[in-house]
């Protein structure tokens, strides 16, 4: 194997082109291979995808057209002490993050001890004021959330996001594992690691933890989708499908006798806990938006009476929030009356003057973000944009300030993918999955990697180029 | 389990039972195309697109009724909703849509489908390929029923597929024997002449029974004895009554898991009684068209009430 030297963190290879200890096992499997059967994997693999149907439709492309998002053969591994020090991290801020919309609902105590500016709140239109002083039944506001990661170094990991509305990607940190199983069984039975394939079992264990009191003993989980012509269409299905809960969809459902009901072919048959994946704007056409079909009209009133539990709570969104997470270092020690043990991305607010300032003044060196854009759009990367985009960029700055924040560019770590020419580093990131009950935090070990497909690129999101991998966590 | 997916279980099924079966008619016009003059081609052309309820939707786009033509529309046609590549697309949407109600090999089996049938009807079909097209909707409906023979729970889920798988073909057994009743007509039919044994065999062969039935009767050609075959014989999968007691036994399971009939269950099996006191004489006494006109009104009746009892939609 070959390493092309970068400037940047290589997980797979020291400086010095050794081989890292994470992947040691791997990398003499790798070598033992036949490089034209490996070249055969890799093109089936695309077949195996095609033919389960993991495909996500594109939005504005054509008549829904299905795409694949691309998969990358060579795993991305994680030692155990790694991940150990990881998911603290992760549990802390997940723990702070509920601590935090608890709060903001309810009495509001970080902004009346001046940690939290006001206007954060004012301003901001995830924050929902229909949820003020409503208390989710068991407490629990979100119960998943990802936890977008980048690493810069040995021991440098940072949150880049939080992911506290409706994370998606689980299906394909599954489908991934279930893809490289078949196509490299021995490779498992060689390498220790860690399996994934129970997260919905976990998953379906921790709603139905989180059901309200009225709920059956064994709690009646449903997914709500928006439908089939929906980007994630196929995770929501996957998901329902893998927990043996039913896939509803709004026209599925209608407040009876004071409980949210699905249509059954027996009749109305009420549901105690919906996991859903529409956003806020559309639960409830009678509370947010009046011409919504994907929801459920009047759930908010039987939310309101704790007669059902919403997953994730309505207005999380304020949690994951970019005008919040530049904060998020006070929440996590303002509730948890701890240092934080993941960093996170020094960022810069251009609401405020002199950050403005200085992001102006350093545009080519910075990311600039929207606050409330997802999904790697709407973004200006400094470094690689021309000099014309910088300029438009500006302006758009200079109009609505408030809108964004800037980060430095990060030199985020790479990860080998596979290609005809053999073995290529390119940037990743990681979410990991996380799961919140009134019983506790649980972390699926590892996650998803998204990684950059396109040499020198830093932009991991499935809707413009990037692929996942396989993402390993070993055993101790 | 849902409403709507029950309903999409049960359209599913219907889609690709239709698909199959205009394949099957497709496969018997192109083969009269081969061995008959202008006039016989034409006449079974268009009795393909009554028979399957398209011919004045073809008549608005074409001047006359081409092999090639007629093909192309039924197969393809993108201005046509109910072309065979609609049905596996129509079939594979309701698939998705109850993903969570079919095992993986159903659906993958029936994604399978479309992909490959959305590759070989990408363009024109070529008379060379037709043989291989058609036998390609065929096998892969079969290997959609055969997943689910094989893999799927046998619970309300499987009766609705079912229902839908036989509900469809009564309907298109009824619909062909109804185009061609003419032929089957005693006071038409003269014994011996060629061109009626042609005609026979074509009807026979619409729903894939002309083997059986010669099996059966020993090589000999009869009008009334290929009508009685069609409508009467329990043996044959594709007969009337074979396609009402595979329905019966469904809705019976559908009674049994639900703990009570609905209304669907008396209206079928009034329906049912009735189809099973007759003789084939009766039934040419009374009329052969008449006879099939009542039958595809009571089996669209059975279907709507299904929907309506198990509350496929809201």
């Amino acid at each position: 194997m070959q390493q092309t030297a970068t400037a940047n963190y290589d997980e797979m290879y020291d400086a010095d082109g050794a081989v890292r200890s994470a992947y040691g096992g791997y990398c003499e499997w790798y070598g033992e291979q036949d490089r034209d059967w490996l070249r055969k994997q890799h093109i089936e693999a695309e077949r195996f995808f095609r033919r389960t149907g993991i495909t996500f439709n594109v939005y504005g492309d054509d008549a829904g057209e299905e795409r694949l998002i691309p998969f990358d053969m060579i795993p991305r591994i994680i030692t155990a002490r790694e991940w150990r020090k990881l998911s603290r991290g992760i549990e802390q801020r997940v723990r702070a993050l509920n601590a935090f919309l608890s709060d903001l609902y309810h009495r509001q105590e970080i902004v009346r001890a001046g940690r939290l500016p006001l206007h954060v709140l004012r301003d901001n239109d995830a924050f929902l004021p229909q949820m003020i002083g409503l208390t989710p039944p068991g407490g629990v506001y979100t119960h998943i959330v990802g936890i977008d990661l980048v690493r810069t170094g040995p021991e440098e990991f940072m949150v880049l996001e939080d992911n506290a509305r409706t994370p998606s990607g689980v299906s394909y940190m599954l489908e991934n594992r279930e893809t490289m199983m078949a196509m490299f069984p021995e490779l498992f039975s060689r390498v220790p690691v860690r399996p994934v394939q129970d997260y919905p079992h976990r998953l379906a264990r921790s709603l139905s933890a989180s059901a309200p009191d009225c709920a059956a003993a064994r709690p009646v989980v449903a997914v709500l989708t928006p439908g089939i012509y929906n980007s994630a269409y196929f995770e929501h299905a996957f998901l329902a499908d893998q927990m043996g809960a039913e896939l509803v969809e709004g026209s599925d459902l209608r407040v009876v006798d004071g409980r949210v009901a699905m249509r059954t072919t027996r009749g109305y048959e009420p549901i105690d806990v919906l996991y859903r994946r529409v956003d806020d704007d559309y639960l409830d056409p009678l509370t947010f938006k009046p011409g919504s079909v994907l929801g459920v009209p009047g759930i908010m009133d039987v939310y309101r009476a704790g007669r059902i539990t919403i997953a994730n709570a309505p207005g999380t969104g304020i949690a994951d929030d970019k005008a919040i997470y530049s904060f998020m270092p006070e929440i996590v020690e303002f509730y948890t009356g701890e240092k934080p043990l993941l960093q996170n991305v020094p960022t810069w607010r251009c609401s405020e003057p002199e950050s403005l300032r200085y992001v102006l003044d350093n545009l080519s060196e910075l990311v600039v973000k929207e606050v409330h854009g997802s999904g790697g759009y709407g973004m200006l990367i400094g470094p690689t944009a021309s000099r014309k985009e910088i300029a438009a960029f500006e302006k758009k700055l200079r109009a609505r300030p408030t809108n964004y924040i800037a980060q430095p560019t990060l030199s985020l770590s790479t990860v080998p993918i596979f290609t005809k020419a053999g073995l290529a580093p390119r940037h990743v990131d990681l979410r990991p999955f996380v799961l919140v009950s009134p019983n506790g935090v649980e972390i699926t070990p590892g996650g998803l990697t998204r990684v950059a497909l396109k040499k020198g690129s830093l932009v991991v999101n499935s809707s413009q180029g990037g692929g996942t991998k396989d993402s390993w966590v070993l055993e101790d | 389990m849902l409403g709507r997916s029950a309903n999409g279980i049960y359209w599913m099924s219907r889609y690709l039972e239709r698909a199959e079966n205009c394949a099957r008619l497709l496969d018997v016009g192109f083969r009269m195309a081969l061995t008959r003059g202008d006039h016989a081609q034409e006449e079974e052309w268009r009795s393909v697109l009554v028979t399957i309820g398209q011919n004045e939707d073809f008549l608005q786009r074409n001047g006359d009724y081409t092999g090639p033509q007629v093909c192309n529309f039924i197969l393809r046609d993108k201005d046509n909703p109910a072309s065979v590549l609609r049905m596996i697309e129509y079939a594979r949407t309701n698939a998705r849509a109850v993903r969570t109600s079919i095992t993986r090999e159903v659906w993958e089996a029936t994604n399978e489908s479309w992909m490959l049938l959305r590759e070989m009807l990408s363009r024109p079909p070529r008379e060379s390929e037709m043989g291989a097209i058609l036998s390609a909707i065929r096998r892969q409906a079969m290997l959609v029923r055969g997943a689910m023979e094989g893999s799927m729970l046998r619970n309300e889920v499987f009766n609705f597929s079912r229902i839908g798988t036989f509900v469809e073909r009564a309907d298109n057994t009824a619909r062909i024997l109804d185009v061609k009743y003419h032929v089957l007509l005693p006071s038409i039919a003269w014994v011996g002449s060629s061109l009626d044994n042609v005609q026979w065999e074509t009807v026979l062969r619409s729903v894939a029974g002309d083997r059986a039935y010669r099996w059966l009767n020993a090589g000999g050609m009869d009008p009334r004895g290929i009508a009685e075959f069609l409508i009467l014989d329990r043996r044959f999968p594709r007969s009337l009554v074979f396609c009402y007691e595979k329905i019966r036994s469904n809705m019976t399971g559908l009674a049994l898991q639900y703990g009570g009939e609905t209304e669907a269950h008396g209206l079928l099996r009034h329906a049912g009684a009735r189809l099973h006191q007759l003789t084939i004489e009766a039934i040419f006494e009374r009329g052969l068209h008449e006879f099939l006109t009542e039958f595809i009104g009571d089996t669209i009746r059975i279907g709507e009430a299904i929907s309506a009892d198990y509350r496929f939609i809201a």
